[in-house]
């Protein structure tokens, strides 16, 4: 029954229900994910609905301004550095249409993988769903009876929350990344895909470094390069003992069998290249036909990432080098709602996500919540249609259903993303899924307003009386001409975002007067819409 | 049925009900530069990009390289070269007394014994302009990925005649051989982590050093 409109709130006091139905594992004590509390067994759906999480995370100040530089910094380098590519388009084009290829062809690319994996000696396991795959993760570790692994930045182990089920069970994953090292120390949740720490500055990170790091230099600087330097010497000595690496992939090569890593810092290469055994866990989406396609994306993803002509380090390797970096590999190939996803004729093109995050960069929603207040480790506008088709998120009580609406569908990220995917389209899509979904019931304030408003839009009496009546708005919204706290059922829309103030005149109102006046508005050069238009197009005809 | 036939079934299952279009792939991106490979302008685009990225870069003639990668090493004491180096090269990385330790396959130095070691001396397979972007890939002059990694000064020895203005160039040289373990540098190592601010060097080399060779 809760939608993004705040509505289950005014409801449930009314029926005296509980908006949403608490489910364990899924809701925690606070409507948001806030430091200090214990990581959610769930990194899809970490507890409360979106405009719950946005209503806490909006009060953070200091996030916003760290949030707000960051992105403002990282959309102008991005965009510096695609106004020097005179075919960008034409490379978003056959992004888009290789990657739609790939999901067509997926079962077969997905065999022809495994088989080239294994050619060069590399294992090659499956894993239905988060659990399988934490299960083969921790059997392999087994064997190699180790309580210590190194890992590369990968959202795919976000998602499956394999540090956390590692840690139960007695073996440390190290984050060697930069900031998901500020998030790991900091017991913290990362909040963007590409720049985990994006909510933190420099201040905050001396603070956890000094406080959670053993090895810390006395007298710490806050200061980018400083902090940089402490992070190499802590996690030096880890790099050259760790036996057992585990990574993500940004790219998976069929016909080669080639599995790709891009990254800035070259701690992805002492992971894939110290250890004896590496680990790779890659959604079966992650996927391009051919070598030649890697063209095609190494121009792309930097670009839309970080801002940068090319990332500085690259790996490509498939299955094992002899006598080259580690020499047991093993492949494990995630479903975890992909499937299902796949089988959405609209909304699967969210599989063609590279995780550049250039949406999240552009989107005035993102910009102000931040990524802790969509709940889960997918924020921002991919997030927003990718988390709730992952977990077939579309019921009212499930809170991940409210992710479609948090967005202004300005239409910013679809044209930022570098593979082209719809996602205003797809938000469209999603949010008329879920209404047809929850047909039926007690229908909600909103369902109320919408059939009210449907009435009077249908009838012209009740229009304009509905027009004269819109005046007194006038007087409520007062100077600012703004109108932000009215009782419900408007108070559902005001809770979020005020209201404009109506027009002096209303449409009508001004036909009306241009007829009486002898003027045939019907073939006015410009149709004016306001008062002050029809003024400009008087004197014009005088 | 196991997770493989499961994981199978079900994307083949969804592809059934309502297909994914397959559209012919166009690729009327840039494929070659408007110049060709190492000529003046792809090399001043090279430089240009490299330096962007802190790196140092020194452009010489086939005489001088030994001078240049001699240079380049001055004031270090010990450097890692692969076992298919050229001899002239591995004699230069070990003047003034530098200890000098061979790396190969079959013979690999210990992650310890490359952490004690402070510059490596490589060549190179093939670069982009476009991007400033260097590519190795594992052959004997090039070496284990591992020796390009862990010292803090890489000098590597850049072929003009390899240097291509675009990526899809470069992908075709590689693709010849596309299994072969592949790193591709923009860098020096750098990130962007705290503020978005660019640090030069974080876990792989601070120093990149490129003798590009006309």
């Amino acid at each position: 029954m809760s939608t993004f409109l705040g509505i289950p709130k005014v409801l449930s006091k009314i029926t005296g229900a509980p908006a949403t139905k608490a489910e364990p594992g899924v809701r925690g004590t606070h409507h948001q994910w806030v430091n200090g509390d214990p990581i959610p067994e769930n990194t899809l759906r970490w507890g409360a609905s979106f405009p719950e999480g946005a209503e806490v995370t909006l009060k953070n100040t200091q996030m916003r301004k760290n949030l707000g530089y960051a992105t403002t910094t990282i959309r102008n380098k991005r965009n510096a550095r695609v106004e020097e590519m005179p075919d960008w388009q034409d490379l978003r084009n056959a992004a888009s249409q290789i990657k739609s290829s790939t999901m067509s062809r997926l079962p077969e690319l997905l065999v022809q993988m495994e088989e080239n994996v294994k050619a060069h000696g590399g294992i090659v396991h499956w894993a239905r769903d988060a659990k399988e795959a934490n299960e083969i993760i921790y059997s392999i570790l087994q064997e190699k009876q180790v309580t210590e692994v190194v890992k590369v930045k990968s959202m795919v182990t976000q998602e499956i929350n394999m540090n956390e089920y590692l840690a139960e069970r007695g073996i440390d994953a190290f984050e060697t990344d930069l900031a998901e090292l500020i998030v790991q120390l900091g017991k913290d949740m990362p909040s963007h895909i590409v720049v985990p720490a994006i909510h933190r500055n420099r201040a905050e990170i001396k603070e956890i470094f000094e406080r959670e790091m053993e090895d810390a230099p006395e007298h710490l600087e806050a200061d980018p390069r400083a902090l940089a330097m402490a992070a190499r010497a802590h996690l030096r000595a880890k790099f050259l003992k760790a036996k057992v690496a585990i990574s993500g992939s940004n790219m998976m090569v069929a016909d080669t069998g080639a599995l790709s890593v891009y990254e800035s810092e070259g701690n992805g290469r002492m992971c894939l290249t110290l250890p004896e055994t590496l680990i790779s866990v890659v959604g079966i989406e992650k996927m391009v036909p051919s070598y030649e396609d890697i063209e095609v994306f190494s121009q792309l993803l930097p670009r839309s990432a970080t801002g940068e002509r090319m990332n500085p380090y690259t790996s490509f390797w498939t299955g094992v080098t002899p006598g080259d970096g580690p020499q047991e590999f093993h492949l494990i190939l995630l479903d975890n709602g992909r499937s299902k996803t796949l089988a959405n004729a609209v909304g699967r093109e969210a599989l063609n996500c590279i995780r550049c995050g250039a949406c999240m960069n552009v989107c005035p929603v993102y910009e102000h919540v931040g990524g802790h207040a969509y709940n889960s480790v997918y924020p921002g506008p991919i997030g927003a249609i990718l988390t709730p088709q992952l977990l077939d998120g579309r019921d009212h009580h499930d809170p991940v259903h409210t992710l479609p609406y948090a967005s202004t569908l300005c239409g910013a990220c679809g044209d930022a993303c570098p593979v082209k995917i719809d996602i205003p389209g797809i938000l469209v899509h999603l949010r008329h899924e879920i209404t047809e979904r929850n047909r039926g019931g007690i229908p909600s304030g909103w369902d109320i307003g919408m059939k009210v408003s449907s009435k009077v839009m249908g009838n012209g009496k009740l229009w304009g009386t509905a027009e004269k009546a819109a005046k007194l708005g006038r007087i409520v919204a007062g100077k600012d001409e703004r109108i932000s706290n009215v009782p419900w059922p408007v108070s559902a829309w005001t809770r979020n975002k005020d209201i404009p103030a109506p027009p002096a005149r209303s449409f009508r109102d001004w036909l009306a007067d241009e007829e009486k006046a002898g003027h045939e508005p019907t073939k006015a050069k410009a149709t004016p819409a306001k008062p002050a238009g029809a003024h400009a197009a008087k004197k014009e005809e005088n | 049925m196991g997770a493989r036939e499961d994981i199978l079934a079900a994307v083949r299952g969804a592809l059934k009900d309502s297909p994914y279009p397959t559209p012919e792939v166009e690729r009327n991106y840039r494929m070659e530069g408007t110049d060709a490979p190492g000529s003046e302008p792809v090399i001043a685009d090279m430089i240009e990009k490299l330096e962007d990225y802190n790196a140092v870069v020194v452009r010489t003639n086939e005489a001088g390289i030994e001078d240049v990668i001699a240079d380049f090493l001055k004031g270090l004491n010990s450097v890692v070269v692969p076992h298919g180096l050229k001899d002239s090269w591995k004699e230069a990385a070990g003047r003034d007394g530098r200890t000098v330790r061979e790396d190969s396959r079959e013979a690999n130095l210990t992650h310890k014994e490359l952490d004690e070691t402070d510059a490596v001396v490589t060549a190179s397979r093939v670069a982009i302009s476009l991007s400033g972007t260097i590519i190795l890939d594992g052959e004997p002059d090039q070496g284990r990925r591992a020796i390009t990694l862990v010292p803090d000064t890489h000098v590597v020895v850049l072929r003009a005649s390899d240097v291509y203005p675009t990526v899809p160039q470069a992908v075709r040289i590689l693709s010849e051989n596309p299994t072969r373990p592949t790193t591709w540098i923009a860098g020096p190592s750098a990130t962007a982590d705290i503020e978005l601010v660019r640090v030069a060097g974080v876990h792989g080399p601070r120093n990149l050093r490129v003798v590009i060779v006309d």
